[in-house]
């Protein structure tokens, strides 16, 4: 994208009918690092990629809980999705107090995007510089939505945001139409894989994602590492094992974590 | 301070000055103070099926029987039932609130719709709203419903105390129409059986709630929906010895 003359401000159409800085703002959810959600009948899984500052400093939180039965994961100028998360809790806390009854999820998106619009139609403000991708429950199951800076929102069955998501999306392409009937155990595990995809060749270790999980019977929460590395192991190698040859769990042997390390984007991803 | 004496709502403020005496009579006409036109009881339970709920079709102005047609149960979308006992125009503004919020939901369009719990809890809270600004809806209400397969029964009153159980009454029926059902009502109570229960409270109260009339209505509503009866009339006995010379003991007596 090049600058041109019809930038500058939010409320300037370009003569193609196109608002650029709603275009700019979603350039830099695709900056952050990735987020990944999938959901099945019953559940939502939400991850992320650990990312820090420096070595020095903690890595910033990228999902959270905006109640019992809706979790969010953000990719993008996380005060931004601060924000709009303390939003959510505070729709979220209201509907629950006024009616003893959770918010159904499609009707929080729906408020979110109504506020995202906002922000591309007003000339003293700017777009929310964060996508959002909303896991949670409503009368009809579980459901997972991405909502754009642009005020746009869409249903998925699992999507991908942030840097090199492209490759997290090309692996869960091709698994998509067996998610509505996983496990909860196989959302997760497909949920880190995908995870993996974004690594482009890092090692897999638990102290590099964040996983989330909320399901029907099943309040919103963060799985610990402990049990994110039993996931992991069931299908990551240690490269000094490898001579020990396949395990009972075929899959993944350790030859692909060092192929991963071609480090470009578009290299299509091991068959699993 | 809020006090309801002889069922008038007193305020205690005490006027600075003459000023304040008629910002105090000004202020009293933006405030519901008593009620004017009444309903009496409501008696409801829970069945196999879902809720039934009785009333009469009385409204009192005062002590005077004033009009006999007023229908004190309605339905509230597709799910819910509310009776209401107390002032009549109250009800009337209550049911336009749930309106408005039964319009809202529908229009969502996507597939949830409020249940009776979440119109329980929207009643509770507008009800202790106003009655912490000193101007109450002069109600109890009985909110009753079924959504998918689970069967709710609940009650608020004007000040704000709601809660939930097997079977609810409103004024007198709280005194003379619960203590027929603590002892006879049953979880599955087939459609029949809890009619000729509420019947059976109904005609108590016909016998001993000046306010009540002959005239009554029984609404039903199941995971189907909504049915509310055409108003009917209870067969009634006054041949009891004691009502053939009542003043026998006390002559000159009525």
């Amino acid at each position: 994208m090049f600058r041109n003359q019809y930038d500058t401000d939010v409320t300037t159409w370009s003569p193609t009918g196109r608002l650029f800085q709603v275009e700019y703002a979603m350039e830099a959810v695709k900056q952050g690092s990735a987020a990944i959600g999938l959901r099945s009948r019953s559940h939502v899984v939400l991850a992320s990629v650990n990312k820090a500052q420096s070595e020095l400093s903690s890595h910033q939180r990228k999902i959270f809980k905006v109640d019992d039965h809706i979790g969010v994961a953000i990719a993008g100028l996380t005060a931004d999705g601060r924000v709009l998360s303390r939003y959510m809790r505070s729709e979220s806390i209201n509907h629950s107090f006024t009616y003893e009854s959770p918010l159904p999820v499609g009707r929080l998106v729906v408020r979110l995007a109504d506020k995202a619009q906002v922000c591309t139609q007003r000339s003293w403000k700017r777009p929310y510089g964060v996508g959002l991708l909303v896991g949670g429950l409503d009368e009809s199951g579980a459901h997972l939505y991405y909502n754009c800076p642009s005020g746009n929102y869409f249903e998925y069955q699992a999507f991908a945001i942030g840097s090199r998501s492209q490759a997290a999306k090309t692996y869960l392409e091709r698994r998509f139409e067996s998610f509505n009937e996983s496990s909860r155990e196989d959302l997760i595990k497909d949920a880190i894989l995908a995870i993996r995809e974004t690594l482009q060749g890092e090692t897999l270790k638990s102290s590099l994602c964040t996983v989330s999980v909320l399901g029907v019977d099943e309040p919103f929460h963060f799985l610990d590492q402990e049990s994110i590395q039993k996931v992991i192991d069931t299908f990551e190698k240690v490269p000094e094992e490898e001579e020990d040859g396949g395990e009972a769990e075929a899959e993944a042997a350790a030859a692909p974590t060092e192929q991963g390390g071609a480090g470009d984007q578009d290299v299509a991803p091991m068959e699993m | 301070m809020l006090l309801i004496l002889w069922g008038v709502l007193i305020q205690f403020t005490i006027p600075i000055d003459n000023g304040d005496a008629l910002k105090n009579a000004e202020a009293d006409s933006q405030r519901t103070l008593y009620p004017y036109v009444t309903g009496t009881s409501i008696v409801a339970i829970k069945y196999k099926d879902g809720v039934l709920m009785a009333s009469d079709m009385g409204g009192s102005y005062g002590s005077t029987l004033r009009y006999k047609n007023i229908e004190r149960v309605k339905a509230i979308g597709k799910h819910s039932l509310l009776g209401a006992s107390g002032e009549i125009s109250d009800f009337q503004e209550i049911l336009r609130y749930l309106d408005e919020l039964v319009l809202n939901d529908n229009m969502w369009d996507d597939g949830n719709s409020l249940g009776p719990k979440e119109v329980h809890n929207y009643l509770t809270r507008v009800m202790y709203n106003r009655r912490n600004k000193f101007n109450p809806l002069w109600n109890t209400l009985v909110l009753g419903g079924v959504k998918n397969g689970e069967i709710y029964l609940g009650m608020v009153s004007m000040i704000g105390v709601s809660f939930e159980d097997n079977h609810v009454a409103t004024g007198f029926g709280n005194h003379l129409a619960r203590p027929i059902l603590r002892d006879e009502w049953r979880a599955d109570l087939s459609f029949e059986d809890g009619v000729k229960l509420l019947e059976k409270c109904m005609r108590v109260l016909l016998y001993r709630d000046r306010s009540a009339i002959n005239k009554l209505q029984i609404a039903k509503i199941t995971e189907e929906g909504v049915t509310v009866s055409q108003p009917y009339s209870l067969k009634t006995f006054w041949e009891f010895q004691a009502f053939h010379n009542p003043t026998a003991g006390a002559q000159g007596s009525w």
